[in-house]
């Protein structure tokens, strides 16, 4: 009778598990990395660059898309492991010239293409498309499936 | 007795120096600084602080040519970074907890300096900002 029951529940649970589909990701669960990261913008959850693309960027960050977002070193290596054992896993990217804004990856320019861009920013109020949470309410947990 | 106490509580207010909170402790390292770095250092000045603040330069970053380009022209105003978030003013009489913090006032001189300036703030510019903002 146990057995079914589990049965039965694995059965009830697996479409929904199923739903969750990849316009969702894991949030943030380190509170120094959501503290820093989320100083000036949203903190970008790691699964949404590769391992290469967050070493690059934590190697530059004195010059951080126009900007000195340098950390001390203890919190430089604390948030760096975190991202790189977060980071995305299984795309195929040069070590060399990894992408380095969310915003160009072909998935974003997908869901957000320049006429897309043209109306937020002119109608409402997006500033940057780097700002998540000015349409997606539940960013910075992850939740990106309410477009 | 309750005449001698009250005597000694006024000798006491009198005697001991203003209260030194963690702000004033980041203001008198700044002025011992800018004094080593100049021998004839003479004390912080909220103008200068504010020409400072108001300057546009161009050894910095394009992107942030000025202290106003996040934080607007007035130290009361609530800025904005480049990426939307919202900035706490910068006055002490709007925000009343900044620059009590060591750490996070010598990471973001650091930051800004580097940004706006291309280069390191000297003891004398960080303490005629900070001069600035605490009169506001």
């Amino acid at each position: 009778m146990r057995i079914i029951s589990i049965l039965f529940a694995a059965l009830f649970f697996m479409p929904l598990a199923a739903l969750a589909d990849d316009d969702n990701v894991p949030p943030i669960t380190h509170p120094l990395v959501s503290a820093e990261c989320g100083a000036c913008h949203m903190a970008f959850q790691p699964a949404f660059l590769p391992a290469q693309s967050w070493e690059a960027i934590m190697g530059d960050l004195s010059n951080h898309f126009g900007e000195d977002a340098s950390l001390d070193t203890d919190a430089m290596a604390e948030i760096e492991a975190y991202l790189m054992l977060n980071a995305e896993q299984g795309r195929l990217v040069s070590a060399d010239n990894p992408p380095l804004r969310i915003t160009e990856l072909r998935w974003f320019r997908h869901e957000h293409n320049d006429r897309e861009v043209a109306w937020l920013k002119e109608n409402r109020n997006v500033k940057t498309m780097a700002d998540c949470a000015a349409c997606h309410r539940g960013a910075d947990k992850g939740y990106f499936d309410d477009d | 007795m309750k005449h001698k106490l009250l005597i000694g509580v006024i000798f006491l207010a009198l005697a001991s120096p203003a209260q030194a909170g963690p702000r004033e402790t980041i203001m008198e390292l700044l002025a011992a600084e800018a004094q080593v770095a100049n021998s004839s250092y003479s004390g912080f000045s909220a103008a200068a602080g504010e020409a400072l603040f108001l300057a546009t330069f161009t050894t910095g970053k394009p992107e942030t040519t000025s202290c106003t380009t996040c934080h607007t022209n007035s130290p009361s105003n609530v800025g904005e970074t480049r990426a939307g978030k919202p900035i706490d003013p910068m006055a002490t009489s709007v925000t009343p907890d900044r620059y009590t913090d060591q750490a996070k006032v010598d990471k973001w001189f650091r930051r800004n300096c580097n940004s706006v300036l291309g280069r390191e703030c000297t003891a004398q510019e960080k303490g005629d900002f900070l001069t600035f903002m605490i009169n506001q």
